[in-house]
Order: C-alpha cells, then structure tokens, then sequence
C-alpha cells in the first residue's frame, strides 16, 4: 500500500455544554490542535495533532476539554502491540531514525518498587522528627582518609588539607539540562529554587547564562564532549564541575541542538555561531582511558586551583562497578551515574529504550565496589534516572548513593506532563523550547517556588521514614542495606543490591 | 486622597491566552457564573480590559486609575469620578450622557465604547464586589499582578 496513516494518539473530548467558546485553547495549543471557525462558530480539535500535553486542558475555565488516550485498537498480540506496529508505520513512511524526549518509558523491571524500608518497632525507639531535631544536610566530595586534628584550649583544628565540598541542606540536585535543550525560563527557575533551597542545579552542556550568574555559587557546571560555554568566567563562577561523559537516557551517544534553536542567547552562552547547530560528538576526543580523563580532571583543578570538586557523570552501563573505580582513581571528587530510566531532550527511540543498566543495581554495586576498594571516602555517589518519590530517595541513599539528582520529577513540577515531545521544540509549558511564544508561559518566580515546594515536601517525607527507622541522620542511612528489604527478587538480584529477603532478620 | 491599589503588567509573562477578559465578563455579568454568563440568557457585558498583541508579545491593560485623571476632568455630567474611599477612577452610567470625552481624554485608551447604547460602558473598576480583581486571580501566569499604594505586591489571602 502506498499510504498508511498515522492513527491519533489522544482523543480531545469536550463537553459542549461547557464550552464557552473563549477559544483560550485556540490561542495556546502550538501543535495548532484546536481551531476557530468563523462561519459556524464552532471549534474543531485535530486528534491527530495532539500530543497529549494537557496544556489546553489546564488552561480551559470551565473544565470543558479532556484528553484521553485514543483506544483504537488492533487485533490483540502481546507481540506485536499497538505501539510496536505504528513505530514501523512510522519508519515504513519516513525512513529515518526515530526520536523521543524523556526517559526510557518500558516495562523493565522497577527495583525501587521490589524494596522495602524497616522501621524501628520495641527493641529501638523511633523518632518523631517534628519534635526531634533530623538531619539530612549532605557533603558532596573528596574526604580525608583519617582526620588529624589538634585540640588547643577546647578548640578544634584541621590539620590536613580538605578540599571544598558541596553543602546540601537535603539530599537532592537538579540535574544538568542545558539552557538550548530547556528555555532560559526553566533554568532560572531550577537555579532559583536551589539557591532558596540549599542545594545545587547543574548547567548541562549549554553554558551559563549572565542572568544565570547570580546563582552560579549553587550551579555545578558541566564540561562535555562539545565544550560548549567553557570560559575562564564559567570556571570561576560555579561551585563545581562535572564532566560528562555519558548520560542514561542515550549511553554512547552525542547530543545534536538544531541550528534553529541557536537563537542570539544561546549563541552567546554556548560560544557558537548563531543558527549553527551545536553537535556534542559521542565521545570526548581527548578521553580514550583513565588516564586521559585524569588529565583532563587535574586540567581543570589545576584551573581552579583545587578549590572545587570535580565530578565525572557516566551513564550506568554493563561495566559502571570498574569504570567507576578508575573513575575515581583519576582523582574525581564525585561520580554521577544515570540509569535507564534517565531523561533527554532527544534521543532515538531505539537507544533510549534499550541501553543501559536500571540505577538501583549499578549504584549498589559501585557503592560495593568502592567500599571493596577501600576508595568510597575519595569520592561522593550522585545517583540519577528515575527518581519520583521521596521513598526512591530514600532507597537509593541506603544503597550507596551520597545525594541524587532530579531532572524529570523537577521538570513536572513546572508543568512538564511527559509527553516526550521535547525534541521538536514545541513545547506548551514553556519547558523545552525556544520559541519566544512559548519560553514566556514558564514564569520563573512560580516555576521556582512550585519547585522549592517540592524540595521541602520531600525533605519532610525522608525525615518521616528516618524517624521511623530510628535514625536521626541521613549519614546513618548512606549505604545502610540493613533498613532495606526485597519482595519478589532472585538470588542474583539480592546479591548485587546488596540486601535481604523480607523475612529474613538481622 | 487616598491611592489606590493598582494591577501591574508583566508583559513578559503574558502567554495570551486572554483569560482575564472571560473573568473580567464573568465577574461583571449579573450571574457571575461563568456558564451562564456565556450560554444563558444574560446579556454579556463588555470587558473593561484591552489586551494587545504583536508577535510574541502581549498583555492586557487596563484602567490606570491615575492620580491626576483627565477622564474625570474632561467629563461634563461627573459621571467619571474618584471613589474616595478606595481612590478608584469609577464611572456612573446613569449620570453618563455619552459625549465620549473620557474616551478621548484617556491617555491609555482603556475606556470602551458601548456603541449601541451610546454610552461608556466599561472600564475597570477593580472589581469592587470582591477583595481581588478577577483577572489578577485567573491569570495562570501571574503575569497581571495586584499592588498597593506602596507597589508591593499583594497577595490573595489563601482560603
């Protein structure tokens, strides 16, 4: 057959009798879903455009539109499902390389929802945290191997040198999306909302902004394959650095932003030509070993003068437990990993979904691996992909991880709905785009508070579960296995995390 | 005399979507119910705010409430005039002969012209019904806010 039609993904419903016509929803929409027509006075939404952001359906006043999942429905295979036959419609058609935004949406097995928490019951008392103080304040960083210290006249006194470290007031950073894969709007609001919160948000590969360097005390910025942004200035202004080297969603793959979206600022942030496209190229072509990387490590220690951490992210892949420990080795003060499930602003459908390891397994056995090694004091564990809840958190710390980084769960909390549309640069909600129409619908001081709200909601759900474990300091949960427990995992999976079996005691 | 409160633009925040005109009419309709001023029926009044747009760019204004109003200076019947209380600029249509000198007079070209009935029919009043101008409340961006004589921000009392 010479045409095959794209079937809609959503079915705008909307209720006549609540449509007052304002055409509010006609004026938003950037996918040009619903329209106006002058002679019947009707509107009209296109199925087939929608992408289902629920934009329109937020902003309608009287609560007349409802996006639902289009159930036209093939002949039930549990092979072939729906999705897998249109994505080859789709390629039969295009011929090219499918893309998505977000993270790894399939069905791979979920290991934070296999774990379960402990909790302090007779034999050890649990905490209230609302009468008792908590403590979830996180040092990001190298730490001394022993600390020598002098006591004169009831003071304290470092003898050895330590370098900075990061101060968290809870265990959670922004991780790095760039301004140029996310609007200025949604940078300021991520950066706003870690200076009021105490913690940390990260430039990704798009350079800092000069409305941005207010807040560089609290950016981590990062050096990628494209080394794009990198000035003395970004060196100076931020509070650490992080080399990437890969990230979850796409292990083993660059990052291209289409020269449409090099707009004047972006073009002055990330030191490019203005419309030219920014290609970060797969790998960095002066890092082909640990060695190489420790070059490039003390390069930029050298360039601040030991005063900052220097991080190295990677994306959690077959090999992270060794990788991890070379990593360190090369003298990183704190290493990232991002799981599957980790986000992006574009990536082929067929990478996203299928490479890399799941973040629960690869941070417990880099924590081990670490710990073998007698190494995990000379760098910090930032765990990223996936996180949703408190409870992820939670779990992740007990199994290795130092703090964790948020990208998906923060962009929600701007209005992002994950329809993994942020590659075409049309997003409603102000997020991933350029598009002047659209960066001004994200308003930074709302985008800032709602994410800070965020924060402090977690940071009192985690006291709670300490508390309830008896524990009073996040530093007594770190790599902490004993509070976790399995339900319904094998031998194998128990052995790499690390944990016991529910039932099975001290 | 008493300054009144004002509503701020921030243009740069205004995604044009137009909401505050439907509160703006729903909140001046006899219902104030937003289905029945716009499906019933009620005649609808006029908004008494002028959203502009070109390009990317867009807001709504409305009336200013100035200090030194030439749209009550101008009037010939005192149908334009300052609340005392509040400090509002308030327009009273039974006084109002329809000479539309307010309307040439206004420096902003907020004040509509009701065409049917010769007369001016709306320009913001700040809602005096409630505490919280309408539009202020429904703005999904805050990109119209509401402050004092002092221009501080004021914020609706949650609940």
């Amino acid at each position: 057959m010479a045409k095959a039609k794209n079937i809609a993904e959503f079915i705008i419903e909307r209720d006549e009798k609540k449509c007052i016509k304002c055409q509010a929803c006609v004026r938003v929409c950037s996918n040009d879903v619903h329209n106006y027509d002058e002679e019947t006075e009707e509107i009209l939404s296109d199925n087939i455009k929608c992408v289902g952001c629920h934009f329109c359906e937020d902003i309608c006043p009287t609560g007349a539109l409802t996006i639902r999942r289009n159930l036209s429905e093939t002949k039930e295979n549990a092979h072939w499902t729906r999705d897998y036959i249109y994505k080859v419609v789709k390629q039969a058609s295009t011929g090219g390389i499918l893309l998505t935004g977000m993270g790894n949406d399939r069905p791979y097995k979920n290991y934070f929802e296999h774990i379960v928490l402990n909790a302090a019951q007779v034999t050890n008392p649990s905490i209230d945290p609302l009468r008792e103080p908590m403590e979830l304040k996180t040092f990001i960083g190298r730490k001394p191997d022993r600390i020598i210290y002098d006591k004169t006249r009831g003071k304290y006194i470092l003898k050895e040198r330590v370098t900075n470290l990061l101060e968290l007031e809870l265990p959670v950073m922004f991780s790095a999306m760039s301004f140029g894969s996310i609007s200025l709007n949604a940078c300021k609001s991520l950066a706003k909302a870690a200076s009021a919160s105490g913690v940390y948000w990260n430039t990704g590969e798009g350079g800092l902004h000069k409305d941005l360097y207010p807040y560089a005390d609290r950016a981590i910025v990062q050096i990628a394959s494209g080394r794009f942004g990198v000035n003395v200035e970004y060196l100076e202004k931020a509070a650490a650095v992080e080399i990437k080297i890969g990230q979850g969603a796409k292990p083993g793959i660059g990052g291209h932003l289409p020269g449409e979206k090099v707009s004047e600022e972006i073009s002055l942030t990330r030191m490019i030509p203005e419309g030219s496209d920014a290609i970060s190229p797969a790998p960095h072509h002066d890092i082909y070993s640990i060695e190489d990387l420790r070059q490039l490590i003390f390069a930029i220690k050298e360039a601040t003068s030991y005063r900052k951490p220097v991080g190295v992210k990677i994306a959690a892949v077959h090999n992270v437990a060794p990788i991890a420990s070379g990593i360190v080795r090369a003298g990183a003060d704190f290493i990232t990993i991002d799981g599957i499930r980790g986000g992006t602003g574009a990536a082929p459908v067929a990478i996203r979904d299928n490479v890399g390891i799941p973040i629960e397994i690869a941070v417990a056995v880099v924590d081990q691996r670490l710990r073998e090694e007698g190494i995990r004091n000379q760098a910090s564990i930032i765990a990223a992909g996936g996180f949703r809840t408190s409870a992820d958190i939670v779990k992740a710390i007990a199994l290795g991880a130092d703090a964790v980084y948020i990208g998906t769960a923060a962009l929600i909390a701007l209005g992002c709905h994950v329809c993994q549309k942020c590659y075409t640069g049309k997003c409603n909600w102000g997020i991933a785009t350029q598009d002047p129409y659209l960066t001004r619908r994200l308003n930074p001081e709302i985008g800032a508070k709602r994410l800070s709200n965020l924060l402090r909601a977690w940071a009192l759900e985690i006291k709670e579960m300490l508390g309830g474990m008896g524990i009073n300091a996040i530093e007594s949960l770190r790599g902490n296995r004993e509070q976790l427990r399995a339900v319904g995992l094998n031998e194998v999976e128990l052995n790499l995390l690390g944990i016991k079996h529910a039932g099975e005691a001290w | 005399m008493v300054k009144p409160r004002r509503i701020l633009i921030k243009e740069e925040y205004c995604i044009g979507c137009r909401l505050c005109e439907v509160y703006c009419i729903t909140q001046h309709s006899p219902s104030k119910d937003i289905i029945r001023t716009y499906k019933g029926s009620e005649v609808r009044p006029v908004s008494g705010i002028y959203f502009e747009e070109k390009g990317s760019v867009s807001f709504a204004i409305q009336c200013r409430h100035c200090d030194e109003a030439p749209c009550i200076e101008n009037c010939l019947t005192g149908a334009m005039y300052r609340d005392e209380k509040t400090g509002r600029v308030l327009h009273n249509r039974d006084k109002c002969v329809g000479c539309w000198m307010c309307v040439m007079s206004c420096p902003l070209g907020v004040i509509k012209i009701d065409y049917e009935k010769k007369k001016v029919v709306s320009k913001c009043d700040l809602c005096i019904d409630r505490e919280f101008p309408a539009c202020v409340e429904h703005c999904p961006n805050e990109a119209i806010l509401l402050v004092d004589e002092k221009g501080e921000r004021v914020e609706k009392k949650s609940g």
